[in-house]
């Protein structure tokens, strides 16, 4: 199987974040950025599926600041091929994203490789539309799925279990050619060690691809952008560990729950 | 008269979920403001007695076909496109919840209508909508504004009242007469949720664990002092992908929704993704090192401090106090 898995880094929203001067926009001086959690799920599945079943594994992302590093701890942790996409990209949202890795994905020639499977994340947090998964899907004419929780293929298509809700899941069946939209995979993500990723830089080598220019504008901009007033605020227990203990066993019997 | 506004109703196997009549409610609001009628779209096979329910939008439409039930995102987006064309809608309600995830998107794709996601609060204003997203994981709002009230919204689960969307009045009822094309992804089965030993919903007392617990053993710790409350153990999301806990006693937005007596948060950052099953609780006590953790925002009664050493200390005073 030819695996593809598209990566990038997230905004650290355990970090304060600040508005900036334009009030549209988060003040990009303070924004950190991390490796996003649900890509290390998509790179896990996607390793987990070459162990299984054999292909190669290539991890892509558009260019942005320290994006290296997520592409070398992928090379790391299996993917046997990592590419950044450069160019004028801006600030690519959704669409616009999807609509440049589509046209990597496509460089090849008109149609996908037919045992081609793209993993993603199933949501982004920073942009309105807050999923990039369909619009690629939209753009290379492919089935989707997302909240996918296992993958397993099945001759030339995949079978997948997707998260409903309460509990509840379902199971479908796509042809390859697919795009997924991973929530969690099979196996929490692997750690590797930091040596194994420097070892990685030494002596593998990121491709870079000339991704040309983000071509569509986004189709409604964002007026204001504030902090949310806290709805309310908890009332703070406070003391030595063992008052606190205290105080919640006697707010336990006053509240009659014990 | 502004454009119709086209709500899609949420079923899952017959039963209307909550964010229908979130959805219902907020859409007469918006339609009432607009001077715009309001519809209301059931998807799937036996919907005629789902959309009587929905009194409050000033029609019903129905698309009962089996291959409409828990469809493919690209299934669902395909319906709705053809029923704003015939209807000449402007604004479109969707859930943003994991049943119709992906709808929005590809609907926006396919049709050239702006998607403004995760929606927590929406105002008509001259022949237009203000919407209200929620990003960074519900640490920043953004407004945004559809002109001609003409968009996509994704309303996000518990954001508007469903009592504001219930009425004992049924609408007018139609069919939507659409086409439904045999979709790529295949429906195969649905995979029950495992009956655990118990049932996280039903409990009065749930001790939650997060990230925080750091590992499996101190799950354990979290187990005695929810026998010693007597109620359950149940966690989050990284928990459960860790795999210390059954999938049974997941609380959240694609877990259970559960509102117990007492909700004994230990180690939990308060994501708007749990928050979702949590927030109908009775009394929020949160536990976490971080004062700035967002789940203090939310919760009655909050602890800045270690989980790992307050659980032992709760679990002997409560054993001390059965004797
Ligand atoms: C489509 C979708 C569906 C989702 N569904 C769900 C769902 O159903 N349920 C769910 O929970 N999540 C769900 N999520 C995930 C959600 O977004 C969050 O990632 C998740 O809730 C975070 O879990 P957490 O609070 O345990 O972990 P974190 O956010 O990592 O928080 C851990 C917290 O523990 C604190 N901490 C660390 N050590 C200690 C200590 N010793 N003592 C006390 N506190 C400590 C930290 O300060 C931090 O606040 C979903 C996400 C998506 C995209």
């Amino acid at each position: 199987m030819n695996i593809f898995v598209l990566l990038r880094l997230a905004p650290d929203t355990v970090e304060e974040l600040e508005i900036g001067g334009d009030g549209k926009s988060l003040d990009a001086d303070i924004l950190r950025f991390k490796p996003n959690d649900p890509d290390e799920h998509a790179v896990e599945e996607a390793v987990l599926l070459k162990e299984k079943h054999g292909g190669t594994v290539t991890v892509a992302a558009l260019e942005t600041p320290e994006v290296d590093d997520i592409l070398y701890t992928a090379l790391a942790k299996g993917a046997d091929r990592a590419v950044k996409l450069t160019g004028d990209l801006g600030a690519a949202q959704s669409e616009a994203a999807a609509r440049l890795l589509a046209g990597f994905l496509k460089a090849g020639g008109p149609a996908l490789a037919p045992d081609t499977l793209i993993l993603l994340r199933s949501q982004s947090i920073d942009d309105l539309e807050g999923e990039v998964g369909p619009y690629l899907a939209e753009a290379l004419g492919l089935p989707y799925a997302c909240v996918v929780t296992q993958v397993a293929p099945a001759g030339g298509a995949v079978k997948v279990t997707r998260e409903f809700s309460g509990g509840l899941r379902g199971e479908f069946t796509l042809p390859l050619p697919a795009v997924l939209g991973i929530q969690s995979a099979e196996k929490p993500p692997r750690y590797v060690p930091i040596a194994k990723v420097r070892a990685a830089m030494k002596t593998a080598r990121i491709e870079t691809v000339d991704a040309g220019a983000v071509e569509q504008p986004a189709r409604v901009g964002v007026e204001r952008m504030y902090k949310p007033e806290a709805a309310g605020r908890a009332v703070m227990i406070e003391g030595a560990p063992e008052e606190v203990a205290d105080k919640v066993v006697e707010l336990l019997s006053k509240n009659s729950v014990i | 008269m502004a454009k119709p506004i086209l709500m899609l109703a949420e079923q899952v196997r017959g039963q209307l979920s909550d964010i229908s009549f979130e959805m219902l409610g907020l859409g007469r609001r918006l339609a009432d403001a607009l001077g715009a009628p309001l519809s209301a779209l059931v998807l799937g096979s036996e919907g005629a007695p789902l959309a009587a329910r929905l009194g409050l939008a000033d029609k019903a439409l129905t698309a009962e076909d089996p291959r409409l039930n828990m469809a493919p995102p690209g299934t669902m987006a395909d319906a709705l496109r053809q029923v704003i064309e015939k209807e000449q809608a402007g604004l479109v309600l969707i859930g943003a919840t994991n049943v119709c995830m992906g709808v929005g998107s590809i609907l926006s794709a396919r049709t050239g209508l702006p998607f403004v996601n995760n929606v927590r609060q929406a105002q008509a204003e001259e022949g237009a909508v203000r919407l209200t997203s929620q990003m960074y994981g519900g640490k920043i709002l953004a407004d945004v504004r559809l002109g001609g009230a003409c968009g996509i919204a994704g309303i996000y689960p518990g954001a508007f009242p469903a009592d504001a969307g219930r009425s004992d009045k049924a609408p007018p009822v139609e069919a939507a007469g659409v086409t439904v094309t045999a979709p790529k992804e295949t429906f195969e089965r649905y995979i029950e949720p495992e009956t655990g030993d118990v049932d996280i919903t039903k409990e009065k007392v749930l001790v939650a664990v997060g990230r925080g617990i750091q590992t499996q053993d101190n799950v354990g710790m979290a187990e005695e002092l929810a026998a010693a409350l007597g109620g359950a153990v149940c966690a989050s999301r990284p928990v459960i992908d860790q795999g210390w806990l059954p999938l049974s006693r997941q609380v959240g937005k694609s877990g259970m929704n559960v509102k117990p007596r007492l909700y004994l948060a230990l180690g939990i950052s308060g994501a708007p993704e749990h928050w979702e099953g949590m927030q109908g609780s009775q009394c929020i006590i949160a536990v976490n090192t971080d004062a700035k953790a967002p789940i203090f925002d939310g919760a009655h009664y909050g602890i800045v401090g270690d989980a790992l050493e307050f659980i032992p200390l709760l679990t002997d005073r409560l054993k001390a106090r059965r004797g």
